[in-house]
């Protein structure tokens, strides 16, 4: 166990790295990252104060041992726009994320298990097509798409509920769905195609044959098995919300991280872009290894794998 | 293993599902008139697609009050003509869709080929890249690179091959280990043919098949990656028309231009639900075994 905890560590530390020598070379090959800094209307003396400040004038390894050096101690530059340490800006906008995410897993596996043991139970029948057809239209539609009609529809034609920002509850709706409506078709059928797949096996049948009702073999012997699979996707369903909160964040002018990376990115802010993306890749990455770990620690064959 | 040996044999038996009868022909005619628009478009766009005409802004589509059948789909803020736009945009979702296909499904298929075929530590570099690639958030990546590069066609193509490589080389991969063990590629190393002609000459075509079913199932992926990509500005920079760059644009005028947004919108949604469910029907007619993928 030790050892498998170890390895996996060791992989995403390694990860990590790549990632950071990705950004520090992303960051050079475009020209000198100076000049993502620099105003439009900064002169060559601006420019060459600057270069020495960040220490780009030095040969590129030292510039690579300055970045990470930089990067360990939680030092990851400047927010153009903000004008403040990039880091600093980012954990004053997690906690509106993290409201987010939990909620939209939630009313995601909510809608998702209930269709998907549905649509395994009454397979090949009206039931199963609908899901089915509800999941291939779920993969097919931009969430920011999606989003935006959801406005159109409950805040702006019925008045319903509020489109942008944070509040109260209701605030919340439109950004749930629209976040979580994104993992549900997948969800829904990984549970129906793993839900066959156990309906399938000796101890259902026994389950049957012992008397049980149709109910508790589905929803009690069944179910459980059929779930792992979505368990163990818990780390890439993560991922996915993360990505989708870019988005989702930005359309609803929801103040998370999600929208910080889109604001970075349209400001074209290279300090803080960077900071969010490693920033976000650590609790990724964090993410997954607590899942595996706690996957290895349940089940001890894949530490053996 | 017992379910494994049953889906091959299962596949074995030739094409039982979905034959050329069983044609998704509402998809095949949505792609089919998506291509001719796309090729056409100077010919039956209405307007030109970056024409500005301030008298004409924000006119609604030809059926709501206010609304001509000079603009059958409305204008938007600066009085550009909204089906010439889609129209044009549909270009340029194809033509991305169409070179980073080419360059992320390249290189997943070499990389899938190479690990496969040669085993042993190249194949465990490798398949753990394509694991690291599959768990990370990479459309993190597809951003830094256009802000750091900057926006347009060879961003994105780039953005888009990191994305994509690694779902096509695993597959890849695992057919070419199927591939391997078979009789004619120890009878073609016997012969004396190098590795490098028997992946080149015997392995690539028999996981073609299952290369071209990848290549369209992820054509609707792929339209919907670079759609976000322009909603968050990083797609190809304007004034060239994009669909998801018109979403984008609408959204602020979402409450008086509705169309602005939605018509766009509903034309990804329409245009990947098509190659979605052609690409469904194909892989069903070449290579069943792929319906776990």
């Amino acid at each position: 166990m030790q050892r498998f905890v170890l390895r996996r560590l060791a992989q995403s530390v390694l990860l990590l790295f790549v990632l950071a020598l990705i950004v520090f070379a992303l960051a050079r090959v475009s020209g000198n990252p100076a000049d993502l800094l620099l105003r439009e209307d900064a002169t060559q003396e601006d420019r060459a104060h600057l270069l020495r400040a960040l220490g780009l004038d030095r040969p590129i390894h030292e510039q690579l041992y300055l970045f990470l050096a930089g990067a360990l101690r939680g030092d990851l530059g400047e927010s153009i726009r903000y004008r403040k340490p990039a880091t600093e800006v980012f954990f004053e906008r997690l906690p509106n994320t993290l409201r987010l995410l939990p909620l939209a897993m939630v009313g995601a596996l909510a809608l998702a298990i209930p269709l998907g043991v549905l649509a395994a139970v009454y397979r090949g029948t009206l039931v199963d097509r609908v899901s089915g057809a509800v999941a291939v239209l779920g993969i097919a539609t931009p969430s920011f798409w999606l989003g935006i009609v959801l406005i159109y529809v409950f805040s702006i034609r019925l008045g319903l509920l509020p489109s942008s920002r944070m509040g109260g509850p209701s605030h919340y709706v439109l950004p749930t769905i629209t976040l979580g409506l994104f993992l549900v078709a997948g969800m829904m059928r990984l549970v129906r195609s793993s839900l066959l797949e156990v309906m399938g096996s000796e101890f259902v049948k026994l389950a049957r044959l012992k008397g049980l009702s149709q109910t508790v073999v589905i929803w009690k012997h069944c179910l459980r098995n059929a779930l792992i699979p979505v368990t163990t996707l818990f780390g890439v369903y993560f991922a996915l919300l993360i990505t989708g909160a870019i988005v989702t964040e930005t359309v609803f002018a929801w103040p998370g991280v999600g929208r910080l990376t889109y604001e970075a990115v349209i400001f074209r802010d290279y300090p803080l872009l960077q900071a969010v993306i490693l920033l976000k890749a650590i609790i990724v990455l964090g993410v997954n290894l607590g899942v595996d770990i706690l996957y290895a620690y349940l089940d001890p064959r894949v530490r053996y794998a | 293993m017992a379910r494994v040996e049953e889906r091959i044999d299962e596949s074995a038996l030739g094409r039982p599902r979905g034959d050329l009868a069983r044609l998704p022909w509402v998809s095949f005619a949505i792609i089919a008139v998506l291509v001719l628009v796309a090729v056409l478009a100077p010919l039956i766009a209405p307007h030109s697609p970056t024409e500005q005409s301030l008298p004409d802004k924000l006119l609604p589509p030809a059926w709501e009050a206010g609304g001509s059948a000079r603009h059958l789909l409305g204008t938007d803020v600066l009085g550009r003509d909204v089906l010439s736009r889609l129209i044009y945009g549909a270009r340029v979702s194809l033509i991305v869709a169409a070179v980073a296909l080419l360059a992320g499904g390249g290189i997943g298929l070499i990389v899938g080929i190479v690990s496969g075929y040669l085993g042993g530590r190249t194949d465990s570099f490798l398949m753990r890249s394509v694991d690291a690639t599959l768990t990370f958030p990479t459309i993190l990546i597809a951003l830094l690179l256009a802000v750091s590069l900057g926006p347009g066609l060879r961003t994105i193509a780039i953005a888009i091959t990191v994305l994509i490589w690694a779902r096509f080389a695993r597959v890849v991969r695992g057919e070419v280990l199927a591939v391997k063990t078979r009789d004619f590629v120890a009878l073609a190393r016997v012969h004396g043919c190098s590795h490098l002609r028997i992946m080149a000459v015997h392995i690539v075509p028999n996981v073609l098949n299952t290369f071209m079913v990848l290549l369209t199932l992820h054509i609707g992926f792929v339209i919907i990656v670079e759609a976000s990509l322009s909603f968050l500005g990083a797609g190809i920079p304007p004034p060239t028309p994009s669909w998801g760059q018109m979403v984008s644009d609408g959204r602020s005028h979402i409450a008086s231009a509705w169309w602005l947004s939605v018509v766009p919108g509903a034309a990804i949604m329409l245009v990947v639900l098509a190659f979605n469910l052609f690409g469904d029907w194909l892989r069903d007619w070449l290579d069943p075994r792929l319906r776990q993928v």
